[in-house]
């Protein structure tokens, strides 16, 4: 919608007005949780409405952060699962979409049946057998069983198969002329083509599995393989009586590395989400 | 025609035995070879969803709990235990008040956002960013911040409260007040995805309409909304509903971390009530019959939502 009225700055400035008081509400845990990471016990016992601290903290607050629980080893976990899954997703995810795009070959209308199928299939859904396979197979409480669960991603055939169906055959053909194999062209023809696609792919991924929460929950027993998400509750109970200005502190470290690449590359995250959220 | 077998009328041209001979061979390999690119995701796909989507309906027939080494049929006895569970009851009712609240709200904060943006000329990239921002925050942490803003001795919700002459007490412990804090949090956390949605959904109406309705004299806002910018809405509009509905019907990480359920199973909802008999008290068979009642309601949900996506082609 265009502005069409003359005084559409004015408009524009009542606008700002809105989406401030509106922010308020979306910015207030954010502020709460800075603020309060630099605050001093006795600033957060006072129950103060403040937002600066009284006396500075904040050093005080983050060693006792990353001293009290491993939340560093949490954060290294949390980069090798969903950096594993999503790597894994693609190895398994490209060339299943490629023959189903590309190629054709008896059954390939019964798969993507199947796909569309698996669609319908919600995580938590299938969460009681995986279990207890992953039991019976002894592989529980490790990164084989955070990770295992995500590597086919139905959602990631789909979309990189309607992406695909969009690549001119012309281009195939002749990487077939050139003596690549149907191997080599998904890597080498397909996937570079695909780039955009499998870059909002990757930002849906990797939004799901650092913040998942459930299924980690789940499988681990031992703190060695906790990611952020179940590290941050655990701070929270570990810590007696609540130590608030540590625990704002892990909060913040834990939400920073996506909050703050998203923050950086804003346009290619929006874009991302709205094509893989569309789908 | 990237297809790697050949198509009939280069067969007919080449009609010799060998040709031919030749040409289905290398149809067979290209048969098989799409196979092999196909195999790890059926594979994985059998492993993992179909065969655990399966034995999630078996199981609910059976009296089986983790560890054991044998299971005994049972018939329908998980589901009539059900009809006798209140706990149960509680979790489908609130399950729908969450999602009934949840829906509505983060749709319409979410669609007014996005107006409110789309139609500034400045600062647009800057707001989408402020009001995206909770989507990306991991959840835990944040709920874990929410709770402290509770807390009834140092929250400033509470405290703010109490200014305004409302007792300090952490909402989120009272039995009336737990479910909508949840809710609060739940629309907090969804509203800039819808947003964004939104706003693709707007950027894909053409100028051209509000140009042509302005000629014809209607240039109030008012106007412009309901007679061209809602109803172009409609197919997205529809689809935001259902994928709001499927992710609230799937809420737990807020309410395992703030509330267990409680208070009096006031916010015990169908996944965490699913969690507890799954995996605090292994009655599988129990949480698997739970399980396929979660099933037909997200399967009733999505092909709602598959419907929404064919109609949506019309449109474009």
């Amino acid at each position: 919608m265009r502005p069409v009225s003359a005084n559409s700055s004015s408009g524009d400035l009542f606008k700002h007005a809105v989406l401030a008081v509106g922010s308020i509400f979306i910015l207030l845990p954010f502020a709460v949780m800075i603020a309060t990471s630099f605050k001093s016990p006795a600033d957060i016992a006072s129950g103060a409405l403040r937002l600066f601290p009284t006396e500075y903290h904040g050093f005080a607050n983050y060693a006792e952060a990353l001293s009290a629980t491993p939340l560093l080893r949490y954060m290294a976990n949390g980069v090798i699962v969903t950096a594993s899954i999503f790597a894994l997703q693609l190895l398994v995810a490209l060339p299943c979409a490629y023959a189903l795009a590309k190629l054709k070959w008896r059954g390939r209308d019964t798969v993507f049946g199947l796909i569309l199928f698996c669609l319908l299939i919600p995580p938590h859904a299938v969460a009681i057998p995986v279990y207890v396979l992953f039991y019976w197979l002894g592989i529980l409480d490790s990164y084989t069983s955070l990770i295992l669960p995500w590597t086919i991603s139905v959602f990631g055939i789909f979309l990189m198969r309607q992406f695909f169906k969009t690549v001119p055959d012309d281009l195939i053909d002749a990487a077939r002329m050139d003596g690549i194999s149907e191997f080599g062209i998904v890597w080498r023809v397909m996937l570079p083509t695909a780039l955009p696609a499998v870059t909002a792919f990757g930002i849906f991924s990797i939004i799901a599995h650092w913040n998942d929460y459930f299924w980690p929950l789940i499988v681990l027993s031992s703190e060695d393989y906790y990611t952020p998400p179940l590290g941050v509750a655990t701070f929270r109970t570990a810590e007696v009586g609540y130590v608030f200005g540590p625990l704002m502190a892990a909060a913040t470290i834990i939400i920073a590395p996506l909050v703050l690449t998203f923050l950086l590359a804003q346009r290619r995250f929006i874009e991302g989400i709205t094509f893989t959220g569309m789908k | 025609m990237a297809d790697i077998t050949l198509s009939p009328d280069r067969l007919q041209r080449t009609q010799t035995p060998a040709t031919r001979r030749r040409a289905s061979l290398r149809n067979f390999k290209a048969q098989g070879l799409a196979w092999m690119l196909a195999l790890p995701a059926l594979f994985l796909m059998a492993m993992l969803l179909l065969g655990p989507l399966l034995a999630v309906v078996v199981l609910s027939f059976t009296d089986y709990s983790l560890g054991n080494a044998s299971l005994d049929w049972r018939g329908l006895d998980n589901y009539q235990a059900m009809l006798g569970d209140d706990i149960f009851y509680k979790s489908i009712s609130n399950t729908l008040v969450y999602v009934g609240i949840v829906v509505p709200g983060s749709l319409l904060l979410g669609l007014g956002a996005a107006l409110l943006i789309e139609s500034l000329t400045r600062g647009k990239a800057f707001w989408r960013a402020v009001y995206f921002l909770p989507v990306m925050a991991t959840l835990i942490a944040m709920a874990i911040v929410w709770e402290f803003m509770m807390s009834a001795r140092f929250g400033i919700i509470p405290q703010t409260l109490a200014l305004l002459g409302f007792p300090a007490k952490n909402w989120l412990q009272e039995t009336a007040t737990a479910l909508p804090v949840l809710c609060i949090i739940g629309i907090w956390q969804s509203l800039g995805f819808n947003m964004v949605l939104f706003m693709a959904g707007l950027s894909g109406i053409p100028r051209t309409l509000y140009e042509a309705l302005e000629l014809d004299g209607g240039s109030s806002a008012w106007t412009r909304f309901w007679t061209i910018t809602w109803p172009m809405l409609a197919p997205v509009t529809m689809f935001v509903v259902i994928i709001t509905a499927i992710r609230s019907f799937q809420v737990f990480d807020t309410v395992h971390v703030l509330t267990k359920g409680g208070p009096n199973n006031a916010t015990m909802v169908l996944i965490y009530q699913i969690y507890q008999e799954g995996f605090d008290f292994f009655r599988s068979s129990y949480a698997a019959a739970l399980t396929v009642v979660f099933l037909v309601f997200i399967f009733i949900l999505t092909v709602i939502k598959a419907r929404t996506i064919e109609n949506k082609v019309h449109y474009s």
